[in-house]
This record gives structure tokens, sequence and C-alpha cells, in this order.
């Protein structure tokens, strides 16, 4: 198990890199898919194959789909032209500083926290299913109530008066 | 070892069918309108899938100058790899199958929801008007039906208690699927005809309006993995509503399981061709609506009914 562990964890983390720093926007979409897919390897792994499914389904299937269908529409993947503002150091102090603070706190409390026992039996779909609708519940019904408002949301700002483009059915 | 004869004749059995089929349907399509259709290449015309492989093989292998190469050239072999995957779930016989996983159907739908990109991709990185025109509306139509094509199984999961393929099956065995999950299994065949795009639902390439659509720079051996991808996902599709509905090995104990099988995928092949000869294609927004107005809430209500009657009947 640890060897494939750690090609998957090796391939998530080039690909990352590759993502965040490619200058075609759509190979970096492609990167990052790569990444999701082999942190899915990773959840499965870890006996949690129901997570791997899903890590799949939704983020490399549906939310990636969606990033790369409005890439396209806006035509920015073949060249970008922010790409070399990017490269300036002076950008990345600040961010350096902020990441370099929270691995050290990290890391730190990896230390104090005792190493929890890595789980040995499968976590099959139907106990991930009990313990969202009983220990979890509220969590379930919080995002669902966000993803109504979403839902109402796009609904109004996608919905528009039927409009007559001809000239003889035009109103004056 | 045995393991690897499985591996071989399960991509023997898939690739095979899905070649075949192109002289399948070009046969059954010239019976329904009264035509002959190929007859001259070998006995009934079989051998013409042979002439049309090796002319595939032999033509230039084009690879436009103004295009994203590596996406270009990627794009169709994700179509075959994740339908090629999902055959690998999928139990021809009792003990014919490659690995039985416990997330057998989520496993379908994630490939199925990966392999949506090898049309965006191909259609992206072919920088052409009407390939990116059909990528859009490939993209949109996949992720609209992928949604209830999920829910619509969800009765079906229910009802076996697993999402593993071989125990779908074996719970059938007091009764198919097809009568306690009608609506699902109709939600799930017509968003099979969308996610595999064939006709009628077959806009994204609508050669009428867009050339070929996504793989309109396509050209020799990609050309030729993107047309056999095609016929793969209607044996795919037609062998998953074989499994889920109607019993999948199971049947009559005078022939071998596989056989079954193959006959109750060959049905739905069958099925898949007359609708492509019977039905006109609908506009883009019809589509639309007919998924998220009629078929969405259609795959909800079963989804709901049938834990009501589970949960009754317990």
């Amino acid at each position: 198990m640890n060897i494939f562990f750690y090609i998957a964890a090796v391939v998530a983390i080039i690909s990352t890199i590759m993502a965040i720093s490619g200058k075609n926007a759509i190979h970096s979409l492609l990167f990052l898919i790569l990444s999701l897919l082999a942190v899915s390897v990773i959840f499965y792994l870890l006996n949690a194959p129901f997570i791997a499914a899903l890590e799949v389904i939704i983020y490399a299937g549906a939310i990636m789909v969606l990033f790369i269908f409005v890439t396209m529409m806006l035509n920015v993947g073949i060249e970008n032209k922010n790409g070399n503002k990017l490269t300036n150091p002076r950008k990345w102090i600040v961010s350096s500083i902020l990441a370099a603070i929270l691995l050290v706190d990290f890391i730190l409390a990896l230390k104090n926290v005792p190493a929890s026992p890595s789980v040995d039996q499968v976590i099959l779909p139907k106990q991930v299913g009990i313990s969202l609708f009983s220990t979890y519940l509220l969590a379930v019904e919080i995002a669902a109530i966000l993803l109504m408002a979403g839902v109402i949301g796009a609904y109004h700002l996608g919905s528009q008066k039927k409009k007559v483009t001809h000239r003889f059915l035009e109103k004056k | 070892m045995k393991i690897l004869l499985i591996i071989a004749g399960v991509l023997l059995i898939a690739l095979s069918i899905a070649a075949g089929l192109i002289w399948v349907e070009r046969r059954l399509l010239a019976l329904w309108q009264d035509r002959l259709g190929p007859n001259r290449v070998g006995p009934f015309g079989v051998a013409q899938v042979i002439a049309d492989t090796v002319k595939l093989l032999f033509k230039e292998d084009w690879v436009p100058p103004f295009s994203d190469k590596p996406v270009f050239i990627m794009a169709p072999g994700i179509l075959m790899i994740t339908i090629l995957l999902t055959f690998a779930v999928l139990p021809f016989g009792p003990n014919f199958y490659v690995f039985d996983s416990n997330i057998g159907i989520l496993f379908f739908l994630g490939n199925s929801s990966l392999g949506v990109y090898s049309i965006v991709l191909g259609g992206w990185a072919s920088n052409n008007k009407y390939a990116l025109i059909g990528a859009m509306r490939a993209s949109a139509q996949m992720l609209t039906y992928e949604v209830f094509m999920g829910l619509s199984l969800m009765g079906v999961v229910m009802m076996a208690d697993s999402f593993s393929f071989c125990t779908i099956v074996e719970a059938q065995k007091g009764g198919w699927f097809i009568i306690p999950q009608f609506f699902g299994f109709v939600v799930f065949f017509i968003a099979g005809i969308a996610e595999t795009h064939r006709l009628p639902f077959d806009i994204p390439e609508a050669e009428g309006e867009l050339i070929a659509g996504y793989h309109s720079e396509y050209s020799g051996f990609k050309f030729g993995m993107f047309f056999v991808g095609e016929y793969l996902g209607i044996t795919l599709i037609s062998a998953i509503i074989a499994t889920l509905f109607f019993g999948g090995w199971l049947g009559p104990s005078f022939l071998p399981p596989v056989f079954w099988f193959l006959l109750k995928t060959f049905f739905f092949i069958g099925l898949f061709i007359l609708l492509r000869a019977s039905l006109p294609r609908p506009r883009y927004d019809q589509l639309m609506k007919l998924g998220w107005k009629v078929l969405f809430p259609l795959a909800l209500i079963n989804l709901i009914v049938t834990g009501a009657v589970l949960i009754f009947l317990k």
C-alpha cells in the first residue's frame, strides 16, 4: 500500500506545481484534474472508496468541466497575458511568508497530536450515508440550504422575458 | 494467470463487438430503409469492417498545425480509456468479471463524467469554430444528462442494497428490476443515448450544421478512435442496462450465462440503432428542456417513491 501511496502523492504534488506554474490556462486545468485524480487514488488507498469515487465524479468530472467550459467560452486558453506578472518575485513575498507561518504551525500541531490509528476496515457507502444523516445532519442541511440559495439565484439571473426580434412582431 | 485471461477476454469481446457494430449498424439501417447496405466484401459483407479498419490505418494522420498538439493527440485516448475501464467492473457471467468493485456504479459514473473531457478537449484543441461549438454543446448536454443518469440508478441501488454490479445481478434472482424500476430504466436509457451522443441526441456532431462537430479536424486513426469509441459507448450502455434492469447473465440454464448477457446486450444495441433509423434530431434548447423539466423531476420522483415503498415494506 505504501509504495502506491507515495506514487500517487508524488503525482499529486508535481501536477499541482505544474497547474499553478503553467501559462496556458487549459493545460493548467488539465494538470489540476490530474492532481484531483491522484488525490482520489490516495483516498482509495486509505480505505475510503466512496469518497474516492465522489472526488472523481464531483470534482474531476463536474466542477472542472465547468471551469474548462468557461475558459473555452472566454477563449483565454491559448495565450495568458497576465502570465508574466505572476513570475515577478515581489508578488510572492507576502503569500510566501503567510504560507511559511502556516507550515510551521501545521508541523507543530502534528507533533502534538497523537497519531490516529490507521483505518483497517473499508468504509462502505452505506456507513458514510448513515453518519451523514445522523451525526452530521445539521451540516448536510446547511449545505442544502446554501445550494438552494444558489439555484434560486441562478434562476433569477438566468430568467429573462421572451424577446421578439423580428421587425414585424415588434410592439411599438 | 486466470485474471489475465479474463482481462483479455473482456477486451476482446468489447472491442470486437464495437468494431463489428459498424457493419451491423449499416446493415440494419439499410434493412429499415429498404436498401441492401454493404454486402460485397466477404460473406454478407462482414469483412467490410476489416476493409474499413485497414483504410483508417493507412490514411494520413494529420495533426493540424494550428491546433494545441498535446491535447489534440490525447483527446481520443481519453474516450477509449474511460469506456474500456468501465468494462472491468461489469460481470459477463457468474465468475467472468475482472474486478468486483463495491463502488461499481460510482466507478461507471466517474468514468462517464471523465469521458466528457475527451469530446470537450478534442473540440477545443482543434482550434476550429465548428469543433468548438460542438464541444460546447457536448459539455452542456453531457453535464446535464449525467445528473439524472446517476439519480435514475439510485432506485436500483436501494433495492439491491449495494453499488456492486455482481450483487445487483444476484439480487435480481427473484425478478428483474425492470418492473419495479420502470421509470428509472426510461430515464437511464434516454440519458444513456445523450451520454453517448447518438442520434437522435447527436447535436455535438450534428453533421448538417457543424461539419462533423467536435471531430471535424480529426483524421486517420485518431478519428477511428472517436468512431470506435462511440460504438464502445453504445455497447457499454446496453450492457449496463442489461445488467441493472434485465438480470445481467441470469437466464434459463440450457445456455451458458455469458450467452444470455450478450443476447440482452445485443437487444439494446439493436434498439439504439432502431432509434437512429426512426427519430429526428431535436433542437438544442428542446434537448435541455426535456432534460431539466421532464427527466430530472421524473428521476427524483422515482427515487423518493422507491425509498418510501422500501421503508413501508420493511
